[in-house]
């Protein structure tokens, strides 16, 4: 029987193929959101900055960026999922991810934000749950919270078309 | 309050929002329970690097500020509104390198919701790139108890 990778290793690379994914993308910088990663689970984390909010009076974070925020996450989780299992099957190099050719993207074809309650102006946590990922539609629920994982400020269920994969 | 004043205050308002500020967007046009704005293409809105196309998350930021401006610009509603809702759909590509314009239209206020349509387009309005329904918050500025 082949010996395990030594740890390092396999974190490195299950490392490296999240940021060559979340760094491709231009709009998750400007938000400044980050994923933090336990085995294959992911919570997307959005850093508090002045800029989030919308209404200065309360303060609260913008309802634009909540939205945002979900989604991202759950574009992000829905990737994720695909590239992690074709990284553990071998199938995907991650040099081939950091080297320019990141994994196509889902496209949203709708997505329904439901506000609990108003976002304080302080970090904000998502994890997203995949309920359904067929060959061509892929259905995804993505909570979040602020200081307690139990009081949702925010949750969305959205519909992505899978990008077509070719071999 | 006159619809004028009102729509004084509401663009002042809408283009304070520190968010707003961020995405650059601007008031194009407001009247009685309408808001139209515009967000000017920028890369570092992009969702997809290989396409240049915006992120589906700034359509949806811009798409819930210009329905909450629509409710503000209801003569009833005399305080901030909040979101309770918002569904989007994505209908097509936003075209890369041009603005994208949104307009909405609060239909219906009752005594605590306002419900709004919305739609944003880049290069022809009957070519959407999104549409939106949402339901909002409203205080009546009446005494609640």
């Amino acid at each position: 029987m082949k010996r395990p990778e030594p740890v390092q290793v396999i974190k490195q690379r299950r490392d490296a193929a999240l940021r060559a994914l979340i760094g491709q993308i231009p709009y998750i910088q400007f938000l400044g959101i980050e994923f933090d990663r336990r085995g294959d689970e992911l919570t997307a984390i959005l850093r508090f900055d002045e800029k989030l909010i919308g209404n200065p009076m309360l303060p609260a974070l913008h309802g634009g960026v909540t939205g945002a925020f979900l989604e991202i996450a759950a574009v992000i989780e829905l990737t994720w999922a695909s590239v992690w299992d074709d990284m553990e099957s071998g199938a995907l190099k991650v040099e081939s991810l950091e080297d320019g050719a990141p994994p196509p993207l889902p496209k949203t074809i709708d997505i329904t934000i439901d506000y609990l309650r108003p976002g304080l102006p302080r970090d904000a946590y998502a994890r997203a749950r995949v309920n359904r990922s067929g060959r061509r539609y892929a259905s995804v629920h993505v909570e979040a919270w602020q200081d307690n994982r139990d009081r949702l400020f925010a949750q969305a269920t959205g519909h992505f078309l899978m990008p077509t994969r070719n071999g | 309050m006159t619809e004028s004043h009102k729509a004084t205050i509401a663009k002042q308002f809408i283009e304070a929002l520190p968010h707003s500020r961020a995405l650059g967007l601007c008031l194009r046009d407001i009247g009685d329970g309408m808001a139209e704005m515009a967000l000017p293409y920028d890369a570092r809105f992009v969702g997809d690097p290989s396409t240049g196309v915006l992120a589906g998350g700034v359509v949806t930021a811009l798409l819930d500020t210009c329905a909450g401006a629509s409710v503000l610009m209801r003569e009833e509603v005399t305080a901030a509104t909040a979101t309770l809702d918002l569904r989007i759909d994505y209908m097509r590509a936003a075209e890369p390198g041009r603005e994208l314009i949104a307009r909405a239209e609060c239909y219906r206020v009752t005594k605590s919701v306002a419900f709004v349509r919305a739609e944003a387009w880049t290069d022809s309005r009957d070519r959407p790139v999104a549409t939106a329904a949402g339901a909002f918050t409203v205080a009546t500025g009446a005494a609640t108890s």
